[in-house]
């Protein structure tokens, strides 16, 4: 347990000081969504990596934080420090009342279900015109502001999204070590046995799908407050699929790997911007290498990597 | 201690048990033995609350337990050992044994007094101690059977149900495994019933026995008894068998 506060308390200084590498360049602005988006993915990975349950709507609730928030502080002029909770308790709620029925499906069912319901919220954005501004999205969203300062450079929402990324890791990082995260992992291997041992599978799977959409929903209020417009575009099939992509190639069951995962997919794209045409093509590929050379994501493959370029090099010294 | 009342257990259409009653007296050790589908299984996920019973009513300690959901039946005291173990293969040793305990963390009690439990089944079971931060899945059949038994006896059980402990493992380890059945119920006075398809082994360690067959109870009595019955002897144990031509 010491040893995981270490590594927490490396990894916030870590964050802390990075601003000061970047100067506040254009970079900052991609970090803030590497904070965001690592939110989203340590969310879905409690639910697909510990409690092996798989979602393809993750994007929605994302989307129903942000919208949620947006129209409560620009249409009804709420203060977005109330708006942001109302969401997320509405949206946890909201998760929790669907999971009932459609987490008694396995495999497959509950990828499927879980697609449509993605595909509805993303509907319900785009049709609800009056309310959401539809396709063309919604603006005028107000800034997060505390005591007289107001989160409005990037800097600032570097350091207002990272302290809400840590506080959620470090929150995730206790429930994976507790009775619960145990009890997740037991659920993930064999429902009978939890059961047996007594653990309400069926109630914990509701449980954690409500957190994890709670999670998300502040992490999407989080993204409307930062950049006070938002449309449907952002929330639809493909991000949920980014997001899984994240979680798998971050390492399923790793709080840190989730980082990786949407640190690498969210960066990725910049980089490979100088290949102009060819970005989505080298994109692909290195996916595809990484889930065949590191089938357990980077969280596992980085250090096993090393150490077998450490060995080799031992190796070839006795040659 | 424990009594089972004409219960009836459909899976879909098929009827698993046909009015079965059974009872246990406290500190007993008793086992079920059958043929493969005769129902053993059925009858401890019944008592577990895993299948629910259709018909009929389960008693426990004169309370009826028939409708409650699987975590008040282990609440209540009674732990099942599942068939084929079920151990967390991804988890290691001690989380295991922690995750047997699921329910006693979650009503707050002291984290010392789960500690000390868990001592006692490394005092039981040496070998666990030894691989207590071993996965689960990598230990040997014998080591996840007695894993799985040891989870079970985290929640402190007052009846402990052991579907086919012996299923799979070397006699040496068998032999072990029934020992420390029997160490339970002198110190700590548990109460166990035992699904086996072993039957000699069974019957040897237990006080009495169901004999069943296709869901129904068809012969019951003191295992010294069963041990000499003709019909057990020669269906269960092996001995006086006919050839198929001689019938």
């Amino acid at each position: 347990m010491k040893r995981e506060l270490l590594k927490f308390l490396a990894f916030t200084v870590f964050v802390l000081l990075l601003p000061l590498y970047f100067q506040g360049g254009y970079l900052m602005n991609v970090l803030v969504f590497v904070g965001i988006n690592t939110m989203l993915a340590i969310a879905l990975n409690l639910l697909l990596g510990y409690a092996g349950q798989i979602s393809l709507g993750h994007a929605g609730f994302f989307g129903l934080g942000a919208y949620l928030s947006g129209i409560l502080t620009a249409t009804y002029g709420w203060n977005p420090w109330l708006a942001m909770p109302t969401a997320a308790i509405v949206v946890g709620g909201l998760a929790g009342l669907i999971g009932f029925p459609i987490l008694k499906l396995k495999g497959h069912y509950l990828a499927m279900a879980t697609l449509g319901l993605g595909i509805i919220i993303y509907i319900v954005f785009n049709e609800t015109v009056d309310l959401t501004g539809g396709p063309s999205g919604l603006s005028g969203i107000p800034n997060l502001a505390v005591a007289g300062v107001t989160f409005d450079s990037d800097v600032k929402n570097y350091y207002l999204i990272w302290g809400f990324t840590l506080a959620v890791i470090l929150f995730s990082l206790n429930l994976a070590n507790s009775r619960v995260g145990r009890a997740l992992r037991a659920v993930h291997d064999s429902e009978v046995a939890a059961r047996v041992v007594g653990v309400n599978a069926r109630i914990l799977k509701v449980q954690i799908f409500a957190l994890s959409a709670l999670l998300s929903s502040l992490a999407g209020s989080l993204y409307a407050h930062t950049m006070t417009f938002i449309s449907p575009a952002s929330f639809g099939f493909n991000f949920s699929v980014e997001l899984l992509t994240m979680v798998v190639i971050g390492g399923l069951g790793s709080v840190y790997g989730s980082f990786l995962g949407a640190a690498l997919l969210t960066l990725l794209p910049e980089f490979l911007r100088a290949a102009h045409d060819y970005d989505i093509i080298i994109y692909g590929a290195l996916l595809m290498l990484m889930v065949m050379f590191m089938p357990g994501g980077l969280v596992r493959g980085i250090p096993d990597l090393f150490r077998k370029v450490f060995k080799k090099g031992g190796g070839d010294s006795h040659a | 201690m424990l009594r089972l009342k004409n219960i009836n257990t459909y899976y879909g259409k098929v009827h698993a048990l046909k009015n079965v009653s059974l009872h246990l007296g406290e500190g007993e050790i008793v086992t079920l033995i059958g043929a493969n589908g005769a129902g053993k299984t059925t009858i401890l996920n019944t008592i577990s609350a895993v299948t629910p019973a259709s018909g009929g009513e389960v008693l426990f300690r004169r309370e009826p337990v028939t409708a409650l959901q699987p975590d008040k039946i282990v609440q209540l005291g009674i732990s099942q050992v599942p068939e084929g173990r079920q151990v967390f293969k991804p988890l290691s040793v001690e989380d295991n044994l922690e995750l047997g305990a699921y329910l006693r963390y979650r009503a707050r009690e002291s984290k010392s007094d789960i500690r000390r439990d868990m001592e006692q089944i490394f005092a039981l079971f040496p070998r666990l101690e030894e691989r207590r931060k071993q996965l689960a899945g990598t230990m040997s059949g014998g080591e996840q059977q007695m894993l799985a038994i040891g989870r079970a006896l985290m929640a402190n059980p007052k009846l402990l149900l052991l579907d086919e402990p012996s299923m799979g493992l070397a006699p040496l380890v068998v032999q072990e495994i029934f020992r420390v059945l029997e160490r339970l119920r002198q110190e700590h006075g548990t109460t166990i019933l035992l699904v086996e398809q072993n039957a000699k082994a069974a019957l040897k360690l237990a006080d009495r026995g169901y004999v069943l067959e296709t869901g129904k109870v068809i012969l019951e009595g003191a295992a010294d008894e069963l041990m000499e019955n003709a019909e057990v002897k020669r269906a269960y144990l092996g001995k006086d068998k006919k050839e198929i031509w001689e019938r």
